[in-house]
């Protein structure tokens, strides 16, 4: 069937099997193969986007029902090839190793941020509880997103980051 | 010729921000399935529902009739490829070579686990050919099954292979037994204990998958695929396999998301795939499940011991004995008849003067997944058997665990155990105390009552390893079973600008060697890392090398260090002719050459532009060009050791156990890259902690299926699973190898789950609880308890 799917910032029709799923949509069809798969039972978050802002999981719906939102990918989060601070936070506190978690693990941080503009570390543990890494052991990984979320706040705000509250 | 520049900033053994990231942070990383070929096709494997069964027949009519489907394949028509070999030979204790089971690539009369390929399909698009292997119809003959390691080695168990009575692969044993009889007969305690090491399921976040196609114009058969080890593949496929000679074969690897051993295997599907797109004459991409990866990845650990450590009345070690029964599934895979073994029973001494030592190892064929390698590979296994025996003696004869470690340690290096190898170096007391004072040993009978006073019950562990990385020799190996070098290769490439590019022989998969090799690299050069460019995982362009496991890191950077130090002894040759001086008067230091012998100096570039140039030297005399390769033959393996403290508190009314602290302090020799190392660090002790209070593999006893086939049933540690840790690092550095690096990947998943049980056992007053110490196991403990106290 024919269907019009927005993926970070650009309009596309495609015509698919109406049981595509939507990552399969963006990794087959699109080619945005940043977004994983690492399971299949919608318990590792490998594959997590935006739908409107929203983390979700992209082995869990159809292409269909996304028919109309916008749908933001790992790979539309850099600007102009400047990297994102969350994706700059990442890479300095060593927040990945194999890489394959990685964009799920960013978007679902991003989420979190979203949520809790300032998470403390204990608050990141539990909100990323839908997101498996076997490489890192998380401690970097929430490390990253606190840092993350420090940055987004002060490139909000104008300040430097570090001086804000919630350290 | 310039002025100098200022002399650059280390970078090896700093913590740099890895160069690699970039691309997986932007979604950008190349995995094999992000790869498509032109006129690309899909498999599918049809699987064995059955923990054993015959095969009466197979009809794929339907299946062959169904939209899209290009072929099915059967047993029948792989029957010209040989059965999939176990890499190590091992001797029984009569001599006997071991039974090896045979494995067919796909199954062609029985099968021997749930999830052996019995089929496959080949389609246009991913869901036709899983539509198509739905209807696929098997007839099967089921029998008997058994999938515990301990039945299967009982009288009367069903057998997997009429060649393997009683399911032995092998009898096996290392060690003065006499000895240990001896010391046994003198000693003042004995302490028994008999402990399971789980099953694990190594779980990379990518699973496998392989996408093979003929190259019209290399004329090539060539392989995407998840792999630590392509250049071994290549040699594999085509000296196993036969599917093209080995230069008319080009394996990639490119990202690979993860291995932990689980990579580093020889398995059926990608045999199966590659021989597939010969068949059909089209790219096959097979890209497996969650659940397949959970059926058919080779397993790790699962052992039943029963093990004696005798003691004077000091609490000095006098003897171990061991007595371990190996679960080794349904074949031997590609190197699961060397685990239990070499890389187990060598380990029995910990850091330990043991004087007497022996063990025997009967590997035996269960109905399950095959096992293998899984991070650490029988290095786990033994630390875990040492360390609670450590434990638990220390908890018999009523002495402090550290103080009962501190009196036995070896002191003294090189230190030859009683079960084959020669400990390199090391200061294992160093190493406790940096340990106990991470930990706060001494503050914890304060933090207990204060537990106690919340109503849990808090208890402390402590697990000391040592374990044996950077494989080789390659000589000492072969006459161990070995077939195939234990060495590792580099070629550097100095290009005419100065730029530099590294042909490594291993390959990353997470490790970070394209940083890593780069901080070598531009250390010794003298120039900045971003000028240094790291290549592996391509058969086209990279000709030797043995992959990563093991911790191998060490072997792969000495031979950069080496071909480096080939390079710089040729430039300075050239750099005699170019400066004037005699060449034995040339220096190189921060990225200049220069003489005591005139004012002038060259900076690198310039040098690696005047060997390309060929000028100003005579090159009947120096060869042109700045390329260098080594072949680094470890001449023994390293001993990485370290001191792990686990601190637990248990909630008395749901037997939840939680890890409240965690210290390691480890002894990797010297440290590439801190940052990387604290993060193989992290990722090993979680795998460690999820073996100790999470994961297990579950097999139905009877049917031999597999209960834990996905993430909801099979717990793996998440992000609020454990605490931060607190890391700390001593450095004695290896004499094995030029750089003083020991390796670090294993050590977490070694030492964390007896500091964890120790911990568990502590809380609890108790000799032993198997792993993993659930909710349920601990309550069924208190409750028991409560029960008898009435
Ligand atoms: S692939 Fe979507 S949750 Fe695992
Ligand atoms: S970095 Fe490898 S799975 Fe997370």
């Amino acid at each position: 069937m024919e269907m019009r799917l927005e993926v970070n910032g650009t309009a596309h029709r495609l015509d698919l099997p109406e049981r595509t799923l939507l990552v399969h949509a963006l990794r087959d069809q699109l080619r945005l193969t940043g977004t994983h798969i690492g399971c299949d039972t919608s318990q590792c978050g490998a594959c997590t986007v935006h739908l409107d802002g929203v983390a979700v999981k992209s082995c869990t719906m159809l292409a269909v029902q996304a028919e109309g939102r916008r749908i933001t990918t790992i790979e539309g989060l850099a600007k102009d090839g400047a990297l994102h601070p969350m994706q700059l936070a990442f890479h300095i506190h060593h927040g990945l190793q194999c890489g394959y978690c990685t964009p799920g693990m960013i978007m679902a941080g991003l989420d979190i941020v979203r949520r809790h503009p300032r998470p403390d570390l204990g608050t990141i543990r539990a909100e990323l509880e839908g997101n498996l890494c076997r490489c890192t052991g998380y401690h970097n990984i929430i490390r990253a997103i606190a840092a993350g979320a420090e940055a987004m706040a002060a490139a909000a705000t104008g300040e430097r980051p570090g001086e804000g509250q919630g350290q | 010729m310039n002025a100098p520049p200022a002399p650059p900033l280390r970078k090896f053994g700093t913590a740099v921000p890895r160069l690699e990231d970039r691309r997986f942070l932007m979604g950008a990383g190349n995995y094999v399935d992000d790869q498509l070929f032109p006129g690309q096709t899909w498999a599918a494997f049809v699987r064995s529902p059955h923990g054993h069964a015959a095969i009466r027949s197979i009809d794929t009519r339907a299946a062959r009739a169904a939209p899209g489907v290009i072929a099915v394949l059967t047993g029948a028509d792989f029957a010209s490829l040989p059965p999939m070999p176990c890499g190590w030979m091992i001797h029984s204790r009569d001599g006997e070579p071991m039974r090896v089971g045979e494995r067919r690539v796909v199954a062609t009369q029985r099968v021997r686990y749930v999830g052996e390929p019995v089929a496959v399909v080949i389609a246009e698009s991913r869901d036709a050919a899983r539509d198509a292997a739905d209807l696929v119809e098997v007839d099967w003959d089921e029998l008997p099954a058994v999938a515990d390691v301990a039945a299967a080695a009982a009288d009367g168990a069903p057998e997997l292979h009429a060649n393997a009575p009683g399911n032995l692969a092998f009898d096996w044993e290392l060690g003065d037994s006499a000895a240990v009889e001896a010391a046994m007969a003198r000693s003042a305690h004995c302490v028994t204990l008999t402990l399971r090491n789980n099953r694990l399921v190594p779980n990379a976040i990518e699973p496998r998958a392989i996408n093979a196609r003929w190259d019209p114009v290399e004329e090539k058969l060539d392989i995407r695929m998840t792999h630590q080890n392509p250049i071994g593949m290549r040699m594999f496929y085509a000296a196993v396999y036969g599917l093209a000679a080995e230069h008319r074969l080009r394996i990639v690897s490119p990202d690979v998301g993860g291995g932990f051993g689980s990579k580093a295997h020889n398995y059926p599907e990608e045999v199966a795939v590659a021989f597939a797109a010969k068949l059909v004459g089209r790219p096959v991409k097979w890209t497996a499940e969650r659940t397949e990866a959970f059926l058919t990845d080779a397993h790790g650990r699962d052992h039943l011991s029963t093990a004696t450590l005798a003691l004077d009345p000091d609490g000095r070690f006098l003897a171990l004995r061991v007595d371990t029964l190996a679960a080794m599934g349904a074949y031997l895979s590609s190197t699961g008849s060397l685990i239990p073994t070499y890389m187990y029973a060598t380990m029995l001494s910990g850091q330990y003067a043991i004087p007497a030592i022996h063990c025997r190892t009967r590997a035996i064929y269960t109905n399950t997944a095959p096992v293998d390698a899984y991070r650490g590979a029988g290095r786990p296994e033994a630390a875990y058997l040492v360390e609670r025996m450590v434990g638990l003696a220390a908890r018999r004869l009523a002495i402090d665990e550290a103080e009962i470690r501190r009196r036995n340690l070896i002191r003294h290096f090189p230190y030859r155990t009683p079960v084959e190898w020669v400990y390199d170096s090391g200061n294992y007391e160093a190493g406790l105390d940096q340990a106990l004072a991470l930990a706060d040993w001494a503050g914890f009978p304060a933090r207990k009552a204060e537990a106690a006073a919340r109503g849990r019950l808090r208890g402390i562990g402590m697990s000391a390893y040592v374990e044996a990385c950077g494989i080789g020799p390659s000589a000492i190996l072969a006459r161990l079973g070995a077939g195939a070098g234990m060495w590792d290769s580099a070629e550097v490439r100095v290009h005419p600008a100065g730029t530099v590019e590294v042909l490594s022989g291993a390959h990353s998969h997470g490790q970070g060697h394209a940083t890593a090799i780069a901080q070598l690299v531009a250390d010794r050069f003298g120039i900045p890392m971003e000028q240094v460019s790291v290549i592996q995982g391509d058969t086209d362009r990279i000709q030797a090398g043995t992959g990563t496991y093991g911790s191998r890191a060490s072997v792969g950077m000495s031979a950069t260090a080496r071909a480096c130090d080939r390079i710089i002894e040729k430039a300075k040759r050239i750099a005699g002719h170019l400066l004037a001086v005699p060449a034995e008067t040339v220096d190189f230091a921060d990225g200049l050459f220069a003489s005591a012998a005139t004012n002038a100096t060259l900076s690198f570039g310039e040098l690696a532009f005047a060997a390309h140039a060929a000028s100003g030297f005579p090159t009947d005399e120096i060869e042109p060009g700045l390329v260098a390769q080594s072949f680094f033959d470890p001449p023994n393996f390293t001993f990485p050791s370290g001191v792990h403290v686990a601190e637990i508190e248990i909630d008395p009314e749901t037997g939840q156990t939680e890890v409240v602290g965690f210290a390691a302090a480890d002894d990797f020799g010297v440290l590439a890259n801190p940052m990387i190392v604290e993060g193989q660090v992290m990722g090993g002790v979680a795998q460690g902690l999820g073996q100790a209070l999470l994961e297990t593999c579950v097999y139905d006893p009877e049917t031999a299926q597999l209960m834990t086939a996905s993430f909801m049933d099979y717990a793996m540690p998440r992000a609020d699973s454990f605490p931060e840790l607190r890391l700390g690092f001593g450095c004695t550095p290896s004499p094995s190898n030029p750089l003083g690096m020991k390796g670090c990947g294993e050590a977490g998943a070694i030492g964390a789950p007896a500091a964890v049980i120790n911990a568990v056992c502590h809380a609890l007053d108790i000799d032993h609880i198997d792993m993993p110490a659930t909710a349920e196991r601990v309550w069924e403990i208190l409750e028991a308890r409560r029960r008898e106290q009435g």
